[in-house]
């Protein structure tokens, strides 16, 4: 087995921050390597050292065997590395085939671009890893998943052989990332390596060939799948025993808080997306809303938030209307929001921490007083919950744009859980979150339950669903197809309901299989 | 950990801000004076005939250029701040005899530039307050033109109110009609999604054409001259100096008014939620504000801002509205509002560059034979290095700006 590349000695340091320690790795050929560890830990810094992007203070970095200078991205392309990164660096209005060729045009006769020549390497490439992609396509109109198989086909087309894929997974569905691995598994069989950067276990256990997991910019430790529990995993990038299951005692369920029937919902293209949904939510229990993304789930929760008004049907909270609210009236009557797309809804992300700690509040006392913002309420405030909900910040005073999506996702739930709640809906809350984060988000839902608070659950992680509920409601075009207890449910049944088949076939066609659930990320 | 050692950071942190924030203006305002003096050498004949002869006398060409820009900038220096031995002659003469006509006359060029600088502050703050709340106010132009004619109708056709009245009545009359004309691509922005770019520029033409109208036909004074009719002079700013020194209270208005704006936008939930909406609409509607109810009032305020700018210029400075009145204000306003990073204290700053620079800019015609429109080129180059600032930063290898500053939204892309 031949190492083609190695990193020795790599030491990046951050104004106040050392980024990266010391940090040596290796990747062999035809194997997947993965880099565990949590936001912040160094990851991204090193893959972005090793592509050009920053240069390290200290260390080296060899490419088979050969020591290189790596000073830009186009050094690390003519180096055989290639990146895929976490946010897609696409242009919408093209299509594949131009994305694809961006930077590296060919042309015909000196000034026509030869589109059909890349047009046929792209099919080349996409049919001998099984990518399908077509070439002819516009990039706004492929799905997610589709649009990173055309940043892995540009890599591809620039003769890499050593791809980095940063935190490839976070933005795919299960059945994606189950497509991403089987490709991957394609490019390690034609002699490709790979370093995968996550900080998923369940992934990692899942297809890396061997683990490196950093923790504050130093390895941590390495290990092979086959050989470490998700347990030891976890508290290596923690630092400190990690609890992977929820710890919860059965729920005490009150009143029905939350009562919404015969719900529809047009999305912005004036699709119905919500098609006739009746469900409620008792104070003191978890409704999960299980389901593949994109199942009107994002919609069914900016409708009892207010945020996309409600075609017919009814949403009542404690028996009173919500159906024609705001969002200022909805928030006034006792539902917190813990959106989906943090950055998008949750935060004004240039405004310091103390601000969005009060965002939904500013107008109330203590906060404000007429008009007239009372700082040091303001600032009291903010200090207090920072501190009580562990944000980890060198103060308040910083935007939150530069925190981490975990302190980020702290913040909004710091402000949302403070506030006297009755409803909690919670979209996606620990989405591209670290496990420590999650451990704490989830203790805090759970913390809400046990109070009497009636939290609606929606999530794409079908494990957190199965941790975090007392029922699940599957939710599959736009309708729930069926409403399960917590305690009876079937994993396997769950996933046929999720990818459409119908109640009483999926019955018969799930077998009774394991029903406790480890919470693995 | 006591009171004071949390107040320390925090203070030094605001220092250390507002030293950051400047840093890229000043430099750019330096490297455009800079280029300007490049653009006078090149255009001046003599020197290029001095550099024609460069080998035989090299001392005169190099000598020449330098001089040239001395006197050029000296001239720009002394028609807007005025010259320092008249200064001391004039406070000579007040002392020893108590005649004033002397140092009136040695401060005439300083108070000339800040009464150029009042509208400019004014019209600065109005772009200023659209960007905060991510809206480009374009209709600045129109909206002083609307504002000095409701004052001027005010102020003439009224008469025989005492001044405390009739005064705060023209300046109102002034605010409110600039709000009109900016409430109204608000709203249309607001209930149709029109794009305010589109509709302030068209709501500057009928601006444009209705003050020609006005002005050749209903407002028009006695006489053949397209202007209106003097203000009633209890409609008038008051002046603080005998003619032909016209600093009035209009300025010290405009530095209050800009105070008021600040405060508006970072103490108050007005201010908030307008900062909200311009950083993250999206965020703004989750938490509970309306966007609509935001874009017509901040456009509203944006008008009235300007309509005052107009005000301030009838009624303090000019007592009676002409074509060409404005002298374009309105769009030297944008830049500047960009200039002072949408802050009002930068704006204030900005707009004094302006006013000093375009008082300055007459002085060095006379004097030293440059073309008014070299300021024109200074001025431009001064936008372009601060809406540059990777220019900037590279000449003169600054390290790139931490991301965390609140930056301001310019437009929001079209249709939304």
């Amino acid at each position: 087995m031949t190492t083609v590349l190695e990193l020795r000695g790599i030491t990046k340091r951050f104004p106040g921050v050392l980024a990266n320690d010391h940090v040596d790795i290796s990747l062999n050929e035809r194997e997947i390597l993965a880099l565990l560890g949590e936001n912040g830990a160094g990851k991204t810094t090193l893959m972005n050292i090793l592509y050009g992007l920053y240069q390290p203070d200290e260390g080296q970095i060899l490419v088979r065997g050969e020591e290189v200078a790596i000073n830009s991205p186009s050094d690390a392309i003519a180096r055989g590395i290639g990146m895929v990164h976490q946010h897609f660096m696409l242009v919408p209005v093209m299509t594949v085939t131009e994305n694809v060729m961006l930077g590296i045009e060919p042309t015909k006769n000196g000034i026509f671009l030869d589109k059909g020549q890349v047009a046929k390497r792209i099919r080349e490439i996409s049919e001998q890893y099984g990518l399908e992609v077509d070439p002819d396509a516009y990039i706004k109109d492929l799905p997610v998943g589709t649009q990173q198989r055309v940043e892995i086909i540009k890599v591809l087309y620039r003769n890499a052989d050593i791809l980095i894929l940063d935190e490839p997974t976070a933005v795919l569905t299960p059945q994606e990332v189950e497509g991403l691995f089987q490709i991957l598994r394609a490019l390690i069989d034609s002699g490709k390596s790979i370093i995968f950067i996550t900080h998923k276990l369940k992934e990692v256990l899942a297809m890396a060939d061997r683990i490196t997991v950093l923790r504050g910019g130093a390895v941590a430790g390495s290990a092979i799948p086959s050989e470490v529990t998700p347990r030891q995993l976890a508290s290596l990038m923690v630092g400190r025993e990690v609890s992977l299951t929820v710890e919860k005692e059965k729920p005490q369920p009150g009143e029905v808080v939350l009562q919404v029937n015969h719900l529809y919902v047009k999305d912005e293209r004036e699709h119905v997306v919500v098609n006739g949904i009746t469900f409620d939510v008792r104070g003191g229990e978890v409704l999960g809303v299980a389901g593949v993304q994109g199942n009107g789930q994002t919609e069914l929760v900016y409708a009892l938030t207010g945020l996309l008004p409600v075609e017919s049907g009814d949403v009542l909270l404690n028996g009173e209307s919500l159906a024609h609210a705001t969002p200022r009236q909805i928030l006034e009557r006792g539902v917190a929001h813990v959106p989906e797309d943090r950055q998008k809804h949750g935060l004004v992300l240039p405004f310091p921490i103390y601000d969005n700690m009060m965002l939904c509040t500013y107008y109330q006392p203590p906060f404000s007083r007429g008009v007239v913002l009372q700082e040091k309420a303001i600032m009291d405030s903010a200090t207090e919950l920072t501190a009580q909900f562990d944000v980890r910040t060198p103060s308040i005073k910083v935007a939150v744009s530069t925190l981490s999506g975990g302190n980020q996702q702290k913040v909004i739930v710091a402000r949302e859980f403070s506030r006297p709640i009755k409803l909690l809906i919670a979209s996606q809350p620990t989405r591209g979150l670290d496990v420590g984060s999650i451990e704490y988000i989830h203790s805090r839902i759970i913390e809400k339950r046990d109070d009497g608070v009636a939290v609606l659950l929606v999530s794409s992680e079908l494990d957190e669903i199965l941790a975090l509920s007392d029922r699940i409601a599957v939710m599959y075009k736009g309708q729930i197809v069926d409403v399960l207890d917590a305690d009876a449910v079937n994993k396997e049944y769950l996933g046929l309901l999720m990818a459409g088949m119908k109640p009483s076939e999926a019955a018969s066609k799930a077998k009774p299989g394991e029903q406790t659930v480890e919470r693995v990320f | 950990m006591s009171e004071k050692n949390q107040q320390q950071p925090a203070k030094k942190g605001w220092l250390r801000q507002a030293r950051e924030a400047a840093l890229v203006p000043a430099l750019a305002v330096f490297t455009g004076l800079l280029i300007g003096a490049i653009v006078i050498v090149v255009s001046d004949a003599d020197v290029i005939a001095a550099y024609g002869n460069f080998f035989s006398n090299p001392l005169h060409a190099i000598g020449l250029t330098f001089s040239t820009v001395a006197t050029a900038y000296g001239a720009l220096f002394i028609g807007s701040f005025g010259s320092f031995d008249r200064l001391v002659e004039g406070l000579g003469i007040y002392f020893s005899t108590g005649e004033t006509r002397q140092l009136l006359r040695a401060i005439y060029p300083l108070t000339e530039s800040l009464v150029s600088s009042t509208p400019y502050i004014l019209t600065g703050l109005s772009v200023a307050i659209g960007f905060r709340a991510g809206l480009f106010n374009i209709g600045a132009e129109g909206q002083f033109f609307i504002g000095a004619l409701c004052s001027a109708y005010v102020g003439y056709s009224i008469s025989g109110l005492p001044a405390f009245i009739h005064l705060p009545l023209a300046l109102l009359a002034g605010a409110a009609g600039g709000a009109v004309w900016g409430a109204i691509p608000g709203y249309l922005k607001a209930r149709f999604g029109a794009h305010e770019v589109v509709n302030t520029i068209m709501m500057n033409w009928i601006a444009f054409r209705l003050s020609d109208w006005l002005l050749t036909g209903p407002m028009q004074a006695s006489g053949f001259r397209p202007v209106t009719p003097n203000v009633a002079i209890s409609a008038e700013l008051p002046r603080f100096f005998s003619d032909p020194i016209r600093l009035n209270w209009g300025f010290i208005l405009s530095l209050a008014i800009a105070g008021l704006v600040y405060w508006l936008l970072f103490k108050t939930t007005i201010g908030f939620e307008l900062r909200s909406v311009g950083n993250n609409p999206d965020g703004a509607k989750y938490a509970g504000m309306s966007i609509t109810r935001n874009i017509v009032l901040v456009m509203t305020l944006a008008g009235a801002l300007a309509g005052l700018a107009g005000t301030v210029q009838v009624l303090g400075v000019d007592r009676w509205v002409g074509q060409g009145f404005s002298a374009g204000y309105g769009f030297d306003s944008i830049a500047l509002a960009l200039l002072g990073k949408s802050h009002p204290l930068g704006v204030v700053l900005a707009a004094l560059l302006f006013g000093f620079l375009r008082s300055g800019a007459a002085r060095m015609q006379s004097m030293a034979d440059i073309p008014i429109d070299i300021i024109s080129v200074i001025q431009g180059l001064v936008i372009i290095f601060v809406a540059a600032p990777a220019i900037i930063r590279r000449i003169y290898r600054l390290k790139e700006k931490a991301a965390d500053e609140e930056s301001t939204v310019l437009t929001r892309g079209w249709g939304r």
